[in-house]
């Protein structure tokens, strides 16, 4: 008989594939099952939004940074505004600070439960999906009530929030987070008692603690890596000193452990909103810096100054000084921040975003390359990234 | 954790004459030249034991001059610390010393800064355009890149550039409006 060749075997997947959660391309060295060699392919998303917020002014750019990762759309206008203030100096009003972390907090819920679905989905476990998916509507209805808007609120704004949180929010913000722990219990109990999940998921895409922190791996895939590392809890943002909660972790480094991390942080971010809940202080929800916040409607009628500042944001805009600002949030997806540079005029002159879906990708070879190519799906889905967020 | 420590801990490692120590709402920033950068990463990641690269960017400062300055925002798995590095480079193209042996995790930040200003970062294993296509003229970040509107066959559409959809304001200006276009390729 004559000697084996070996010969690797090249295969594209995406960017159309349902597996890619978006448009992402990889290009895979496969030696029978075996995965070789990975090599992500990205910008089938890009759509310049960087380039864009520089000819766009502070408020209008809320408009764009919804669309960058738009599963968590809360988060990011936070993380935005967060270096924006940072840059003015200022500080939104308490009660202003404990809506956005309350809505923060319910975003990240919806965030993991779309999570769950997608990653329950692609292993053929299609009932998780409906359920997680039916479950997320409750908090799209939430967005709606506060917001008008279900998935692009546009509802921050330098220094507060646009408006109050309406009355019809607070009995149906209480019912839903009343029927989290139940539902995440039932998910758990849903997938940890099939055999099909656990075996696909367990000692799947491994990523050692080591590779996790080196290939700048941030949120539920540096904790499920077995890193304590939390940015609401190492470097407090936006009021987050004044609540209490746990930050799970997992050592295994496996799908696994990012499932079991992602779960448990449903239950610790249901305790945050219920306590921004029962603490919500009175007061008003923007600051009251006539160079910053539009002034209040009634204002309008009678007062001239009032009209003129009215005029100046609306035509202008705000202008924060010059210089640039970083500040460190957490996302659903891990460590989110925006680099803002300003030059004093009303637009940015440089908006740079940390992506926390980007760099977790950057992850993805070390975790597939020498594993068969079924768990590649396995692995992409662990990592839950959302691709406006990794193409910007 | 008290950021300027940082900066009084980094002092014995670094040739503190070519760097600038800045501290800045809250962040501790280190100016570095070219030359040193390597130097400086090095010793934060061994002796600050700042192990994650959290990020990496760019940013044009045209009409400045060195026009580009690069961000480097280091920080600690499981820790506080953070450390900003700066380092302001010219030339055409710029070129500035990788910092992959370092921290990986500077692969595709790199390739990115490539990519949108056409930075060369010298003995990178792998830099290749990551967002736009390998085809692509110019690099669509840097000031002077026109962003237009893309044409479209419709008739009697003409495409503007958003400095005529938004006008442009400067914060000094006698009447408080209008000043000076951005920048456009000439």
């Amino acid at each position: 008989m004559s000697e084996l060749t070996r010969e690797t075997l090249t295969i594209n997947m995406g960017p159309q594939h349902p597996g890619t959660h978006g448009l992402l391309r990889l290009v895979l060295e496969l030696e029978g099952e075996t995965v070789q060699r990975c090599t992500p392919v990205l910008g089938y998303l890009h759509t310049g939004i960087e380039k864009e917020m520089e000819t766009r002014t502070y408020l209008q750019n809320v408009t764009l940074v919804d669309r960058i990762e738009y599963v968590a759309a809360y988060q990011e206008e936070m993380a935005f505004y967060e270096s924006v203030e940072r840059l003015l100096e200022i500080d939104p009003p308490p009660r202003a600070r404990y809506i956005r972390i309350l809505l923060c907090e319910l975003n990240r819920i919806a965030s993991h439960l779309i999570y769950l679905g997608a990653a329950a989905l692609d292993l053929n476990l299609s009932s998780g999906f409906m359920y997680a998916f039916a479950d997320r509507e409750r908090f799209l209805d939430l967005s709606e009530m506060v917001s008008g808007q279900r998935m692009m609120p546009g509802y921050f704004r330098p220094g507060g929030v646009a408006l109050d949180l309406p009355e019809e929010f607070f009995p149906a913000a209480r019912a839903f987070l009343d029927d989290i722990p139940r539902r995440v219990d039932e998910y758990e109990r849903l997938l940890d008692d099939n055999l099909i999940w656990r075996q696909r998921t367990q000692g799947v895409a491994l990523l050692s603690r080591e590779d996790a922190i080196a290939l700048g791996t941030t949120g539920p895939v540096l904790r499920g890596s077995g890193v304590q590392h939390d940015v609401r809890k190492l470097l407090p943002y936006g009021g987050y000193d004044e609540f209490e909660f746990d930050v799970p972790m997992r050592p295994e480094g496996d799908a696994y452990a990012r499932y079991k991390v992602r779960m448990e942080e449903m239950r610790q971010s249901r305790g945050i909103a219920l306590q921004a809940l029962e603490r919500l202080p009175s007061g008003p929800v923007i600051t009251d810096n006539r160079k910053i916040a539009l002034p209040p409607r009634h204002e309008l009628a009678r007062s001239m100054e009032a009209v003129i500042h009215q005029f100046k944001l609306v035509s202008e805009g705000i202008h924060p000084p010059a210089g640039d600002a970083y500040v460190a949030t957490e996302s659903a997806r891990g460590e989110k921040g925006y680099f803002v540079v300003s030059d004093g005029s009303n637009r940015p002159v440089r908006v740079h975003v940390r992506a926390p879906s980007f760099y977790n990708l950057q992850a993805l070879p070390a975790m597939v390359e020498g594993r068969p190519l079924g768990d590649v799906v396995v692995a992409i889905a662990s990592i839950d990234i959302v691709l406006g967020d990794v193409d910007r | 954790m008290d950021q300027a420590s940082i900066l009084d801990r980094l002092r014995p490692h670094v040739p503190w004459g070519l760097t600038t120590p800045r501290e800045e709402r809250g962040r501790a920033i280190l100016l570095a030249t070219p030359g040193v950068l390597v130097e400086v990463l090095q010793a934060a990641h061994v002796h600050l034991r700042l192990d994650c690269l959290v990020d990496l960017t760019c940013w044009d400062r045209l009409p400045a001059t060195p026009r580009f300055e690069v961000v480097y925002l280091l920080g600690q798995a499981g820790g506080a610390d953070r450390l900003t590095v700066k380092v302001q480079v010219d030339g055409d193209p710029p070129h500035l010393p990788t910092a992959v042996a370092i921290y990986p995790a500077a692969a595709w930040p790199e390739r990115e800064v490539y990519d949108m200003f056409g930075l060369i970062f010298d003995g990178h294993p792998d830099l290749r355009r990551i967002l736009m296509p390998d085809d692509w003229e110019g690099h669509p970040l840097r000031r002077d890149f026109p962003l237009t509107e893309e044409a479209v066959e419709f008739k009697g559409h003409t495409p503007k550039v958003p400095s005529e959809i938004i006008p442009f304001f400067r914060p000094h200006s006698p009447s408080g409006s209008g000043g000076d276009p951005p920048p456009v390729a000439g």
